[in-house]
């Protein structure tokens, strides 16, 4: 079962242009802690691909090592062909300006208003005439539903209007690759579509490559052209929502239908229950 | 020995933290011309670290001040010199009160606001969202904060000596009567340019060393609430000892 799982882990991982990022046997810990061991990854080229998995099995610290925030121990993650680890600080910062990113919570600046959060990598990283930057500014505050919230300030926003402003704000230089982590977290049902909705169109409208962290199985599976499911470390899973649907691997069940125990269990490693509720003292702690 | 090991591994932290606070002030030494083509942004800063500043700055002056006034005329009076009021509280603010005072009121005020103000961007991933919109945090975010508290602390420490002395100029002479054309020409006899100088640097190596702390503290600061409240408090007890020492220091030096 582990090699068939492997092979379909594996399956895609080539170099080439069909995929935009490529991570190939990455290893990485923190603390001594291993988070990776061995993983593969491949992010095709116009696609939606979707990285899930238990909590903490390094979901959003496979999108910081793309995006060059931390740089594997051994392995490579490459970017449109680039080695994220030998780039300069200035040519990583080439590389970051064709990536747009949406953050969990929207990471809005909260000093600016909306119009400026949109316009701020607009106008640190691109001198632009102030008439265009006004044009390219309401055309994504458009595209997202927000043009009349311009001069809304963060504070002022609900949770599923700050995440569509990030949104725009990722996609003001017009990215290649869109970057989202947990963009449906703590939405309510309506935002929760918008979001989701937006997410497709905007990658098949600007012909890009998003990559989305979510725990959103179902959500997931109406957008994703594929999916990986990490855990322990490497990739458990990986497929079309509808192969991971018939996936027979006891985690992926576990993961997909939501069970509380299973090859991830309900209890955290403790000593004998009834061990430690009979005894005494500091033992009982 | 676990007293001896707690010694040790104390200096320890404190040899790392001073080592990476230098590391730190390095590198925004080395941004510091590329930061200085955006003076908008200090200028925002010197408004939010000094102007904001204004008004503890001016109340604590005027107090200090007449506190001055009674106590200085009260010790004056005793040796028959009350006209030397206004030289020797001149004196005593320009080299060591009025800098020392305002670098301790700018660390309550201004330098708290700067490290909670980033650390906050630090937990709310605003740091992290700009640098992957490829925009450095340290020239954005951190050097026009930097700068803005160096050249806010000497103009406050100015301010500060001012109000100060016009609250000692309210205690002597309409108060106690002093001669208002004594108290005035003796300051300008006594008082010379390198008193004004010696307070003026002190403000600015205050400056520098409180915005340090409180940009260092705040960038570096946990991503919790817990470390933001950590990171705040530090700028506060760091910022005071580090001013008293330096007060030493430049002291030791200018004399």
């Amino acid at each position: 079962m582990g090699s068939q799982l492997g092979l379909a882990a594996s399956r895609g991982v080539v170099a080439g242009e069909e995929n935009v990022a490529l991570l190939r046997g990455v290893h990485f810990a923190i603390d001594q802690k291993p988070i990776f061991r061995g993983l593969d990854v491949a992010l095709r080229r116009g696609e939606v691909t979707a990285i899930m998995g238990p909590s903490g099995t390094g979901k959003t610290t496979l999108l910081r090592l793309i995006t060059g925030q931390i740089r594997a121990d051994a392995g490579t993650v490459e970017v449109d062909g680039q080695d994220v680890a030998g780039l300069s600080r200035p040519e990583l910062y080439a590389l970051r300006r064709r990536m747009g990113m949406l953050f969990q919570h929207g990471a809005l600046l909260t000093d600016l208003d909306v119009f400026e959060n949109v316009a701020f990598p607009l106008r640190e990283n691109a001198r632009l005439p102030e008439r265009l930057v006004r044009s390219l500014v309401l055309t994504k505050l458009h595209a997202v539903g927000l043009r009349g919230a311009a001069r809304l300030m963060p504070q002022q926003l609900s949770g599923g209007m700050a995440r569509r402003v990030a949104l725009a704000r990722a996609i003001v230089m017009d990215p290649d690759i869109l970057i989202y982590d947990e963009p449906f977290a703590g939405l309510d049902p309506i935002s929760m579509g918008v979001v989701m909705r937006l997410i497709r169109s905007l990658n098949d409208a600007l012909g890009i490559s998003s990559v989305v962290v979510s725990h959103d199985v179902r959500e997931i599976a109406q957008i994703a052209d594929q999916s990986y499911i990490l855990s322990e470390g490497t990739v458990v899973a990986s497929g079309s929502p509808k192969e991971l649907h018939d996936h027979p691997s006891p985690i992926v069940r576990q993961f997909l239908e939501g069970l509380a125990d299973g090859p991830v269990p309900f209890h955290y490693p403790a000593p004998d229950y009834y061990g430690q509720l009979l005894a005494s003292g500091k033992a009982a702690r | 020995m676990t007293l001896l090991r707690e010694i040790l591994s104390g200096m320890g932290d404190f040899l790392a933290r001073a080592g990476a606070m230098t590391r730190f002030l390095g590198r925004l030494l080395w941004i510091t011309p590329a930061g200085l083509l955006r003076p908008r942004l200090i200028a925002d800063q010197v408004y939010n670290a000094g102007a904001l500043s204004l008004a503890i700055i001016m109340t604590s002056g005027l107090f200090v001040g007449l506190v001055m006034g009674l106590q200085g005329h009260d010790l004056l009076a005793r040796i028959g010199s009350e006209e030397s009021l206004g030289t020797g509280a001149a004196l005593t603010l320009l080299k060591e009160l009025g800098p020392v005072v305002t670098a301790l009121l700018f660390a309550g005020r201004a330098g708290t606001a700067l490290a909670s103000e980033i650390g906050l961007m630090r937990a709310t991933d605003q740091l992290t969202a700009m640098d992957i919109m490829a925009v450095d945090p340290m020239k954005r975010v951190v050097l026009p904060r930097f700068l803005g508290g160096v050249i806010s602390m000497p103009l406050l420490t100015a301010i500060f000596v001012m109000v100060s002395i016009f609250g000692v100029q309210l205690i002597g002479v309409q108060y106690f009567g002093i001669d208002r054309g004594q108290f005035w020409s003796e300051m300008r006899s006594f008082v010379e340019l390198s008193d004004v100088t010696e307070g003026l640097i002190k403000g600015l190596v205050f400056g520098i060393a409180c915005s340090l702390i409180a940009v260092f503290e705040g960038y570096n600061a946990e991503p919790t609430a817990e470390g933001v409240g950590r990171a705040t408090t530090r700028t506060v007890v760091v910022s005071a000892v580090a001013t008293l020492v330096l007060d030493y220091i430049v002291t030791a030096i200018l004399l």
